[in-house]
């Protein structure tokens, strides 16, 4: 087992600086002084100067808040979708349909993304001409297409934490007379609100980034920001965007952070529980 | 189970769902289809109608040269094949590295599983777009590796990374690497343990052991995780606009450059058609292994 062991672990450990080392490289030069974004100029750094470029760049930030409005509803209208097909997936056994659902689940998690983007263009211009609807292109028909790809990955979280719970609570509900929706709202929902807290978030985290289907689908005044971001780092590295990166990078870090700090308490609590009411048994 | 749902409700949660995706996701294929048989015109919508009123019945007018076209230009053959070439590659170099890092992780005590877990994970939380830039300043000739390796005297003249092979390789491999360890680490955790140890009993050697028992098991895994890096990497659009070389593009931006550039939405669409075909089997296999990953969850 050690030859195995070593060899692997070395990997690991070199598999994770790759995975770290641009981030870093990133964090690191955004408090670069000079222009050159990768050379360190000692004299004059660390500083905070891209940081405010970047907040005072209206473009960014106008950019910034079409692309928060847009993930919220994204991700709140996926969540309620991809939970509905997750349920249907795990927990409704044989229905018509349930073979496309399942296809149509899975296949826009791995589309080539410039697929979707062209089909779902096509899409809008063929209804706009033949029921005059949607006007154009913009934050709505960005907005419908993220539902679209960020229900798929909700789908498959809801799906996946279902199946690893059996269905002899609700089954025991549902024994006891309780009404299908009184057993979903009081069981099946509380036994996956983590998963369905996970999947907005994921959605949340895909739509603010996504690019490639959000530059088919958006018309000419909404750019979001990886659109802006996109046009400003084709023409080669720039510093305000490391500080940006920095940012997000900080937002995901402390959110990852305090999550797990809220599980641990809860926990240590649970046992804590447990052990009084085995104190209070004996 | 069925009697868990009244029948209306079920109707409705499976419906809703399914409903909103044949609307977008299925139909936008059809008409795909549909526009990759049409004629290209100067017009709202640039491309012709596929039916024509002849004596007052719709006809279908289907034009196969927007195929002709992809079969006549060598561009579109050599950017799929080169596409098909960076994929398969890639994702052999994400199985080479991530299959360990997911042996490792899977072998570890549960809390630091935890914790590595979430380390391979954090960086798909943060942006695609801006994790493929990072690798902009380090490739560059007066980037952070250039700047490193000459400051230490390994190397006299800047090495040109960026814009070639190497750099698209380093830009997938990157971006998709954690979509070949997840997998793989669920499948690698489920192993027995004591197989390992009655073949080291019975004097297997480590390779012997890993070969014979480690790796047979995880084929699954090993299948899933190639499918998820490979399909996605075919199309990619962002590495190699990014770090890719201009004299060889890849098929994802040779459709979004026939969209954007040239306006030519049909042929367009017969690249997105032809890229379809192409990954359709790999799409249904992956479907296969993951419905086989969830029954074995039950």
């Amino acid at each position: 087992m050690r030859p195995v062991g070593y060899f692997s672990r070395t990997m690991l450990v070199a598999g994770l600086a790759f995975l770290y080392a641009p981030i870093l490289s990133l964090i690191v030069f955004s408090f670069n002084n000079s222009r050159l974004v990768t050379v360190w100029d000692a004299a004059h750094s660390p500083t905070l100067k891209w940081y405010a470029v970047l907040l005072t760049n209206g473009q960014i930030l106008d950019a910034a808040w079409l692309s928060i409005r847009i993930a919220v509803i994204s991700a709140t209208v996926a969540s309620v979708l991809g939970t509905l097909g997750g349920v249907a997936l795990a927990r409704l056994g044989a229905f018509r349909g349930r073979a496309l659902l399942t296809g149509m689940t899975t296949a826009p998690i791995v589309m080539p993304e410039v697929i979707t983007g062209l089909a779902l263009l096509l899409l809008y211009v063929a209804l706009e001409h033949a029921i005059g609807w949607p006007h154009g292109t913009g934050a709505v028909t960005i907005a419908l297409a993220h539902i679209t790809f960020c229900m798929a990955y909700v789908t498959v979280v809801v799906q996946s934490r279902l199946v690893g719970f059996d269905e002899s609570l609700e089954e025991a509900a549902m024994d006891l007379g309780a009404h299908p929706a009184t057993v979903f709202r009081r069981i099946t929902l509380p036994l996956i609100a983590p998963a369905i807290a996970a999947g907005w978030l994921l959605a949340f985290t895909l739509s603010w980034d996504d690019l490639v289907i959000t530059q088919f689908v958006a018309g000419p005044g909404s750019s979001t920001l990886p659109m802006v971001v996109f046009s400003k780092v084709r023409l080669g590295v720039s510093p305000d965007v490391n500080a940006l990166a920095t940012l997000m990078v900080a937002i995901v870090a402390s959110g990852i952070a305090g999550s797990a700090v809220v599980l641990h308490y809860r926990e240590r609590r649970r046992a804590r529980d447990v052990q009084r009411a085995a104190a209070v048994n004996a | 189970m069925a009697q868990l749902v009244s029948p209306g409700g079920r109707k409705l949660v499976a419906g809703i769902p399914l409903a909103w995706l044949t609307v977008l996701f299925l139909v936008p294929f059809v008409i795909v289809l549909k526009i990759s048989f049409s004629e290209v015109r100067l017009a709202i919508p640039p491309y012709a109608p596929l039916f024509v009123q002849r004596h007052g019945l719709p006809v279908p007018e289907l034009h196969l040269s927007n195929y002709g076209f992809l079969l006549s230009d060598p561009l579109y053959a050599s950017a799929l094949v080169y596409s098909l070439k960076v994929a398969a590659l890639s994702t052999l170099a994400c199985l080479l590295l991530g299959y360990p890092m997911a042996y490792a992780i899977s072998r570890a005590s549960s809390t630091r599983r935890t914790v590595l877990l979430m380390l391979v994970m954090l960086p798909f939380w943060t942006s695609f777009l801006l994790r493929v830039y990072a690798w902009i300043g380090l490739l560059k000739s007066d980037g952070v590796i250039n700047n490193v390796l000459l400051a230490l005297g390994l190397i006299h003249q800047p090495l040109v990374m960026l814009q070639t092979d190497f750099s698209v390789y380093i830009g997938i491999v990157y971006s998709y690497l954690p979509f070949m360890v997840l997998p793989l680490y669920a499948n690698l955790e489920k192993h027995d343990p004591t197989l390992l140890e009655a073949a080291a009993d019975l004097g297997a050697r480590p390779f012997m052991r890993f070969a014979r028992i480690t790796l047979p098991q995880s084929l699954a895994g090993i299948a899933a995780g190639s499918l998820l890096v490979f399909i996605p990497a075919v199309g990619e659009y962002i590495v190699p606009s990014l770090l890719g070389r201009t004299d060889q593009l890849m098929i994802g931006r040779v459709l979004s450059d026939e969209f954007f550039e040239n306006r030519d939405w049909p042929v367009a669409s017969a690249v997105a058609v032809v890229m379809l075909v192409l990954l359709l089997a790999p799409i249904l296999l992956l479907q296969r292994f993951e419905r086989r990953a969830l029954e074995a969850e039950r």
